[in-house]
């Protein structure tokens, strides 16, 4: 069987021509591009990908083909991979196994650049042109809701409460709006005994832990009202650590502003200056959303890209949270520590 | 943490001549680091022994010292200077093997010169054996284990497989793998045996595990961050400079490589570098994924130079910034400006360096790759996919046809063994791409032409025409270091198929395409690159955009700094083409990429641009010997007599008519490939059974002065720059040679002869701009050899004898100056300068390590002097060949060399040398009335009896003079000759190198060091 001409049509109109190599169908989402050069698996299993397609900038895709040990979730939650070329047919199957749009020979520089200067946008792939002619893709493209605005978390949160790590020095309870399964490892690595909550977690509930992590998720933070003020309830109360989308949720709790990045910081190169050492940490990141630059003292970390706030600090409330993602997978481990070292202090 | 106020001046130590293993790279580097240095405002020096570098032409730092890199020659001008501090980081390991040296002598502290960038202690570190196995072994990670070993009773409890390195042999030789206990006994036993203070090496094998390299920078704050991850497709075994090399990683998982990352990052601060790149590479199991730490190099390096050109990531620039107290994230990112250094480069592109051999000129040499580096140069591709990339770099190496070489070719079962599966699949796929017959899929998967041509039975130019009526035509994207994630005004550029093109060139300025020169190969190295480097600064200067086309990651050429554009591209047709369509340029440079722009020069022309200066016609008239010869003629100058023959039997009888010694050479190469001597009939059938096509024999003109001329020409007027007189005599390649300007041995009469017959050539050649004449002078008559309408090799050593930039001047030509513009000085140099050839023998065991015909330096010095004698020895000892003064001195000479060896002999007995010769030549000079040491031959040697073998490895001879008696005595003549290479003791095998070895050794004073803006009367 030959393979099917496939494409990503965007909602501006730009076509990119690719060659499907996984499931059939249509993947509507919205367009996003990551840098990581590897670390493919762990991407679209990433919750935080929710609803997206994404395209990958590393030349070659799929190299080293796949483990179950790399999953970041249960399932994949990005839409659809788009890849300049397909780089091993394992990673093929895997994406058809699981039902995602798979493309490659797409220009995936051409689309970076048309997305750094236009902004992330809705867009579809579409594994066979025949089946979906571009006329036809584009106003029902342009009919999907844009990613401002949506609220996805309990798509993609754990419907019941489960325990990841029984044993540990300290209890630490995960609020899953989408979390990844390396902020579990990290922390049941550290000495912690991981229980997972629902993002609806109650606050009585958490605050009964020695410490509480708001995990990384996808979509905007601002409808995420419910949330935010879980957060609040809770600050003051227990040791909050906020990863991602649990950072943007801290800032919203106390005052601060998120906005829509206009195309992200998706990679692992992205470097991140702590203000109170000056040193600087290159960190994996996944975020469209991000919290508005301050010069509060709060805001501990800082993103030497565009300046949006990268951490926060607040010892009196015993919060803090980082926008990158510490646990890594995938992604540089430099940042280790911080999970490593707030376990630690609840320890005492 | 801002810059460091506290140094005002600062030097910086160049990595010396070119060889194997040290090549541009570190040109590359240094001249970053001084750019940087000097925006910075300090004052800088800089020491290196190296001409045809960029970094030491004297506007390139306030003080350029073209001195011996030895400690007597740093230490003069750290005297003479006392500059602030001292970076060592930049020139290779030559530098940083000084800096030691320096340090331990006190020097450095005697004048308070602070070394920056790495301190003594983490050189120690990261150098020595030991003590990097504990620093390794501080982070929880694991170097082979390994086991100095001196006798078989040893062997107890060591692990095979194992590897045995034998000290002190040439090449590694006697070493090698042993699979089980009986295995290891006998190499241990062998390795013993071979090596001269019996001692061997057993090392924990990793032979076969896949070997990565990380470039990793450390700043005072403790940030790291890893520039760029380099896979070898060669396994563990072959020197990573002689493996083909991939960058990114491509077949480690996420987690796998972030191991690595931590790994290195991890060694790096072990180590303690705390300034500075640092290359680390690794050994990984591909079934457990054990790691091993190999090595680390704790200055910036040949991968560091790749990784630069590989990522956009200038790490020199960055390294000198460091050194001089800043931090990263205070250094803008060089290509986005926007967004600091502090971050790790992404690709979204491949980047595939291929090494480039030159085993056709060591015959007998030991072709296997090892762990000690034999390739000469490289050349990277950058392409969107891994083939494409690869298939680029493979076909940028030029190689000519026949030449052995590892990959041969791109059939699968010309792959080296060990390679990891997934690069093998994708080489099936690209065949299978290729084998569909559709161009954009052949295009796509990076096929050249001239490969599809090939396989589709074609010429490359079919296909090209066959592409263009289909519009299947490149298009051409950015190297930003970020993968389109921040925007970047980057000029650096390669070419890929079916994709959108980035932002053509815009811009009112006449544009003009320079051509570089490809991947290092003996005969074409540096000086070419310093030849195209100063043609886009001067055609920048003139008010027209340059544009860089060239494919040799360690040059300065390819420093998007350099040019307005940078194409990195294979320098073949088709991709020259494909630049000067988009391009549209008012000319295309080619005289000073050696030969490999001449190869272009026709389809350049063909495609209806316009060659800058010389015009192409030049070349060929020059180089078609027919037409040279009536040229010659009508011009009423003199040449030997020569003959073009087509075989053996037309060569006898041509050989006949001209006379004995001939020289046989096949036309149109550079370096002298297969060029040969020969003096009877026998020798001439030799020489011509190992030829093809036609060849050119020329009377070989026996006893001469044999000249080099470096002029420029406007078409009508000729500007003599330089003439230099060969040093060894005619029969020894000019590049192999050292040569002297002014020409000591030149009559008035001749010197104005000379003169006469370049200026007669030039206009009639057509010359617009550079022109090299070769000359040899016998019984008053000057013979033209060969003349080169174009940048020759010794340009660089001219331009700074002579304080005039010939390149610069070349560039005023070709866009329609005149010579009385130019007003260039009539030169009168101060100083006697010399340059020496650095030769790779002791890499190619097996090879003869002699002096002939056939170009086979590296590499070359430059000295200057007051008088001959100071500035030859000055010569040798940056060569690394530095004469002795007193002690023992060996003699064995050919027959004819005997009246002048009688003379060199004397000399050395009259400074206080012991004599010890072999038989026929004890006879000689006892005859003459010397005291000579018997000594037997090797061959002649019955047991026990000491030869003269056992003379040099024992360390009893302190300098060798040996010219080769043919071919019969060859056997005696070469172990001889390899012995003083192994021992380090000089080795002379010409008489003319000996007597001017001698003069030296009786002659040379001690002079302090002068810089080059003294020398030449420039101020900086």
């Amino acid at each position: 069987m030959s393979p099917k001409r496939g494409y990503l049509l965007l909602e501006d109109g730009t076509v990119f021509h690719g060659r499907s190599v996984a499931a059939p169908g249509a993947a509507f989402g919205e367009a996003v591009f990551t840098t990581a050069m590897s670390g493919y698996q762990e991407t679209v299993t990433d919750p935080s990908y929710a609803e997206q397609l994404v395209c990958f900038t590393a030349p070659m895709v799929g190299n080293y083909g796949v483990a179950d040990e790399r999953d970041e979730s249960g399932r994949p939650h990005a839409r659809a991979a788009l890849m300049r070329q397909l780089g091993g047919r394992e990673w093929a199957d895997w994406l058809t196994e699981h039902g995602l749009v798979g493309l490659e020979e797409i220009d995936t520089r051409a689309l970076v650049l048309k997305l750094r200067d236009a902004g992330a946008m809705r867009a579809v792939a579409v594994a066979d042109e025949a089946e979906l002619p571009v006329e036809d893709a584009l106003e029902q493209v342009r009919a999907q809701p844009s990613m401002e605005g949506q609220a996805l978390v309990a798509d993609v949160s754990t419907p019941e409460p489960y325990v990841f790590a029984k044993e540990g020095a300290v209890r630490v309870a995960l609020v899953d709006y989408g979390t990844k399964r390396s902020i579990s490892r990290r922390l049941a690595h550290a000495g912690a005994a991981v229980t997972v909550f629902p993002h609806s977690a109650q606050p009585d509930e958490l605050a009964e832990f020695d410490g509480v992590v708001l995990s990384n998720g996808p979509g905007d933070p601002e409808p995420l009202a419910a949330e935010v003020e879980a957060v609040r309830r809770l600050l003051g109360r227990v040791p909050i650590l906020g990863i991602c989308l649990g950072h943007q949720l801290l800032g919203l709790a106390t005052g601060h502003r998120t906005f829509k990045l206009p195309f992200g910081h998706r990679g692992a190169n992205h470097p991140v200056l702590d203000r109170r050492t000056g040193r600087v940490l290159v960190t994996s990141q996944n975020h469209g959303f991000a919290v508005e630059p301050s010069e509060d003292r709060e805001a501990t970390h800082v993103s030497l890209y565009d300046g949006t706030v990268e951490g926060f600090d607040f010892p009196e409330l015993r919060a803090r949270s980082v926008q990158f993602h510490p646990e890594a997978g995938p992604g540089p481990h430099d940042a280790w520590p911080i999970l490593e070292s707030w376990v630690e202090e609840l320890r005492g | 943490m801002p810059r460091r106020d506290d140094l005002e001046s600062i030097c910086v130590i160049g990595s010396g001549p070119i060889v194997i293993g040290q090549a541009c790279e570190f040109d590359y580097a240094g001249c970053q680091a001084l750019k940087v240095l000097r925006e910075e405002g300090y004052r800088t020096i800089v020491v290196n022994s190296n001409p045809a570098t960029i970094m030491t032409d004297p506007g390139f730092a306030d003080r350029t010292y073209i001195e011996p890199l030895d400690l007597e020659g740093v230490a003069s001008v750290l005297e003479r200077e006392r500059p602030d501090a001292l970076l060592p980081t930049l020139g290779g390991q030559t530098a940083l093997n000084l800096a030691v040296a320096l340090a331990e002598a006190g020097a450095l502290d005697d004048l308070g010169v602070e070394l920056i960038g790495a301190p003594v202690d983490v050189i120690r570190r990261a150098e020595d054996r030991e003590e990097f196995k504990r620093a390794v072994e501080s982070c929880g990670l694991r170097v082979p284990d390994s086991t100095i070993v001196t006798s078989l009773d040893e062997l107890e409890g060591i692990a095979t497989p194992a590897v045995v390195r034998p000290a002190f042999t040439l090449g590694g030789h006697g070493g090698g793998f042993a699979e089980d206990a009986a295995g290891l006994r006998h190499q241990v036993e062998r390795g013993l045996a071979e090596s001269p203070i019996a001692q061997v090496l057993v090392e924990e094998s990793v032979r076969g595990w896949d070997e990565f390299e990380l470039e990793v920078i450390r700043d005072r704050a403790d940030n790291v961050v890893v520039v760029c991850s380099i896979e070898n497709l060669d396994p563990m075994g072959v020197h990573t400079g002689d493996s083909v090399t991939v960058a990114p990683q491509m077949t480690l998982s996420d987690e796998a490589y972030q191991e690595l990352r931590d790994a290195a990052a991890a060694v790096i601060r072990a180590v303690g570098v705390e300034t500075g790149g640092s290359n680390i590479q690794f050994a990984r199991s591909r079934e457990t994924g054990e790691l091993r730490v190999i090595e680390m190099n704790p200055r910036v390096s040949r991968s560091s130079a790749l990784a630069s050109k590989a990522t956009g990531y200038p790490i020199a620039k960055v390294a000198a910034k460091l050194a001089v107290g800043y931090t990263l994230d205070e250094i803008p990112n060089d290509l986005t400006k926007t967004t600091p250094a502090s971050f790790e480069p992404t690709l979204d592109y491949v980047v595939v360096k291929f090494p480039r051999f030159a085993f056709e000129k060591f015959p007998g040499a030991d072709q296997r790759l090892g762990t000690q580096m034999k390739s000469v140069g490289e050349a990277m591709g950058i392409g969107r996919t891994f083939t494409e990339a690869f298939l680029k770099a493979f076909g940028s190496r030029e190689l000519d046809p026949g030449s052995p070489t590892p990959w041969p070719s791109l059939a699968l079962e010309d792959v080296p063994e060990g390679v990891h599966p997934w690069f093998l699949e994708q080489l099936a796929k690209a065949h299978e791409e290729l084998a569909s017959g559709d161009l954009w899929r052949a295009k796509r998967a990076g096929w050249g032409d001239d490969s599809i041509g090939a396989a589709w039975g074609l010429t490359g130019h079919e296909v090209r025409a066959r592409r263009h009526a289909e519009g299947v035509r490149p298009s051409f994207r950015r190297v930003d270091s970020c993968a389109g994630e921040v925007e970047a005004g980057s000029n650096y550029l390669y070419s890929t198929w079916g994709e959108q093109d980035e932002a053509a060139p815009a811009g009112d300025e006449p544009r003009v395409v320079i051509i570089g020169s490809g991947p290092n190969r003996i005969g074409q190295g540096i000086e070419f690159d310093y030849c195209c480097v100063h043609a886009a600064q001067t055609f920048r200067s003139l008010g027209y955009e340059a544009v860089m086309v060239n494919c040799n990651p360690e040059t300065v050429s390819t420093d998007y700094d350099t040019s307005d554009r940078l194409y990195f591209e294979p320098l073949s047709p088709e991709e020259v083409l494909a630049v000067c369509d988009r391009e549209q340029p008012v000319g295309v440079v080619t005289q000073f990429g050696g030969q490999t722009p001449l190869r272009l020069a026709r389809h350049i022309e063909e495609a209806g641009y316009r060659i800058l200066g010389t015009p192409h016609e030049a070349i060929d008239l020059a180089e078609d010997r027919e037409r040279f010869g009536s040229l010659v003629e009508e011009l009423n100058v003199q040449c030997p007599p020569w003959a073009i023959v087509a075989s053996a039997d037309d060569a006898l009888l041509a050989a006949a008519r001209i006379g004995y010694p001939v020289l046989v050479r096949p036309s149109y190469v550079l370096g002298g490939r297969a060029m040969r001597v020969c003096y009877d009939d026998r020798q001439l059938e030799d020489a011509m059974a190992a030829v093809l096509g036609s060849v050119l024999l020329d009377r070989f003109v026996e006893n001469a002065i044999e000249l080099d001329v470096d002029a420029l020409c406007d078409g009508e007027e000729v500007y003599i720059a330089a003439v230099m007189q060969h040093v060894e005599e005619a029969g020894v390649h000019s590049g192999d040679s050292a040569c002297v300007l002014p020409a000591p041995s030149l009559t008035l009469a001749a010197a104005l002869e000379v003169e006469h017959v370049v200026k007669r050539l030039g206009p009639a050649l057509g010359v617009v701009g550079l022109l090299n004449v070769q000359l040899a002078i016998a019984d008053g008559t000057a013979y033209v050899l060969e003349a080169n309408p174009r940048a020759s090799r010794t340009v660089p050593f001219a331009s700074k004898s002579i304080g005039v930039n010939l390149v610069e001047a070349a560039c005023r030509l070709a866009t329609g100056a005149k010579l009385r513009d130019l007003q260039l000085p009539t030169p009168r140099p101060a100083q006697v300068s010399v340059k020496a050839a650095v030769l790779p023998f002791s890499r190619f065991p097996g090879a003869d390590p002699v002096l002939g015909p056939e170009m086979r330096s590296t590499g070359e010095v430059m000295a200057s002097a007051a008088d001959l004698p100071t500035a030859l020895a000055k010569a040798e000892r940056a060569a690394g060949r530095p004469l002795p003064t007193s002690g023992t001195a060996f003699l064995s000479v050919r027959d004819e060399d005997k009246p002048a060896a009688v003379a060199v002999a004397a000399a050395l007995a009259g400074l206080g040398f012991e004599l010890v010769a072999t038989e026929g030549t004890a006879r000689t000079l006892r005859a003459a009335g010397l005291e000579i040491g018997d000594v037997a031959k090797v061959a002649d040697a019955s047991g026990g009896e000491e030869t003269v073998v056992d003379l040099v490895r024992r360390g009893r001879c302190d300098l060798v003079i040996n010219t080769p008696q043919g071919s019969g005595a060859r056997a005696d003549g070469y172990l001889i000759r390899e012995a003083a290479l192994v021992a380090r003791v000089p080795c002379v095998t010409t008489i003319s190198g000996a007597a001017a070895a001698v003069h030296a050794i009786a002659n040379a004073r001690a002079e302090s060091a002068l810089s080059l803006q003294e020398r030449i009367g420039i101020e900086a």
